[in-house]
């Protein structure tokens, strides 16, 4: 009984850990691939290619001062950078980085997953509410009218992958397009993925759907009133939010770990970390060419387009898998 | 709805063109643009071949300069010990590099293209008083090219003296 428990804690620590290590490689690399697309190199000065930029930025941040606003709540504004973080990274709890790789694989894998995501809203409407500031609230709160939105849209995108794969389990979804190159949920739910990967743009918050933190609009949204470390959580918990969205849209539609028969001989994990790469480098090349939405059309966009595009998914899912399956 | 579509899709093949192109970021200070051929930089006195200056102290730069930069001293030059092939030679020569705007029209007033402005731009001090040059910093004693014109300069055999 100890022995299991410790060895729990011992993977979640690494777990964690490693996460954290990812956060800060993809902080240096969105830095240098946006550079790259635009024209220009990123980071070169602190190490050779930029590599020790990360540590740069860590260090700045741990040794700013710590300021806490007069009128703010003091509980709540310490906590949100905690709540968006944590959140995030217990996310990584039911992912599976390859076959039984999985910390924990629950029969409803995925409702664990969108839950514990959704809690990370908490963050960003706490911390924007605590600061008390007019620029804080009004981000916040188009943040968490954006999020609460797009949340609708993916949950219903994803019904249409279970009912595909007949399990919500992720590990089962994953084994359930194990087909080949065409056997992937990209391609039989078209619709969807792209329900799927445009909510996914709106939850983590990046451009286009980006205002929440349009830094010429509203200074900082939600995040202006942090400083130093409270500020580093908050960012690390975006990132990895959209670490977490990248292994979602890898495993649900991409194929997960699965590759072609030819290609065997990598390891799966290495297969599923260069597929997230490359939804992660997608993500990046959407940031840096489209421009932002403007919030009217950001939500309407969610609810008028993208939630009857995924009902229509649905419905035309439901009916193949009650006539074919 | 197709035509927005082509046109998202324009715009991320045009970005990713763009991030496998060579970047013309130029890693300053490994490696420094060149300037043009006739970049204003840091003024210089040149020097004949033979070793004299080429400044015959005649202010004219002094006069020229917008800013007023340029302090010009002259004296008269001993003939056992020129320093310049003429009568006289700036003696003392002071730039006031915090105030010049680099517009080049001391260079155009000198008679003898003595002063130049080279192409150094890293023109940043410590303190002030090392932004003040004098004529030490000033005079360029490295080989350039021009030899003393002898259609200019005749002999300097001394003054004459003028019987009362």
């Amino acid at each position: 009984m100890l022995t299991t428990l410790l060895w729990i804690i011992t993977k979640a620590l690494i777990l964690a850990i490693a996460i954290i290590g990812a956060c800060a490689v993809e902080l240096l690399i969105e830095r240098k691939v946006l550079g790259y697309f635009q024209y220009r190199l990123g980071p070169v000065r602190v190490g050779p290619w930029g590599v020790l930029q990360p540590i740069a930025d860590v260090v700045k941040m741990l040794f700013k001062e710590d300021i806490i606003n007069r009128e703010a709540d003091k509980i709540i504004f310490k906590l949100a950078p905690m709540i968006a973080f944590f959140t995030a990274l217990s996310a990584w709890v039911v992912i599976p980085w390859g076959p039984g790789y999985a910390m924990s694989d629950p029969n409803a894998g995925l409702l664990v997953f969108l839950a514990i995501g959704s809690l990370g809203i908490y963050g960003v409407t706490l911390g924007g509410w605590a600061s008390q500031t007019k620029y804080t609230l009004l981000g916040s709160m188009r943040a968490t009218a954006q999020m609460i939105s797009y949340e609708l849209a993916m949950g219903m995108a994803v019904i249409g992958v279970i009912l595909m794969a007949g399990s919500v389990s992720i590990t089962k979804i994953v084994e359930a397009q194990a087909v080949g190159i065409y056997g992937y949920n990209w391609l039989w739910q078209l619709p969807g993925f792209f329900v799927f990967f445009m909510a996914a743009l709106a939850e983590t918050a990046r451009t286009p759907f980006d205002l929440p933190e349009a830094e010429t609009e509203l200074v900082g949204g939600y995040n202006t009133e942090y400083a130093g470390m409270r500020f580093g959580l908050f960012f690390l918990g975006e990132i990895v939010h959209l670490l977490n969205m990248s292994a979602m849209i890898t495993l649900l539609y991409l194929g997960g770990w699965n590759t072609l028969p030819f290609l065997s001989f990598i390891p799966p994990v290495v297969t599923f970390f260069l597929k997230v790469c490359f939804v992660i480098f997608v993500f990046m090349w959407i940031r840096v060419t489209w421009p932002r939405m403007r919030y009217d059309r950001l939500m309407s966009f969610g609810w008028k387009v993208l939630l009857p595009l995924a009902a229509v998914n649905l419905l035309g899912t439901a009916i193949y898998v009650a006539m074919f399956a | 709805m197709f035509e927005g579509i082509a046109g998202v899709a324009k715009g991320l093949g045009t970005t990713l063109k763009v991030f496998f192109r060579k970047k013309n970021t130029i890693t300053y200070p490994a490696h420094k643009k060149q300037r043009s051929a006739r970049y204003h930089g840091r003024h210089e006195l040149r020097t004949y071949e033979n070793g004299l200056e080429m400044c015959v102290g005649c202010e004219l730069c002094q006069v020229a300069c917008p800013a007023n930069v340029i302090t010009v001293l002259a004296a008269e030059n001993d003939p056992n010990n020129p320093h310049s092939p003429g009568e006289r030679y700036g003696y003392k020569y002071q730039v006031d590099l915090l105030r010049c705007i680099f517009c080049g029209m001391c260079e155009d007033a000198c008679p003898t293209d003595c002063l130049h402005l080279t192409q150094d731009f890293e023109l940043a001090t410590w303190t002030r008083e090392e932004s003040i040059l004098q004529k030490d910093r000033l005079v360029n004693r490295k080989p350039s090219g021009f030899k003393v014109p002898m259609n200019v300069y005749p002999p300097f055999e001394g003054r004459k003296v003028v019987k009362a």
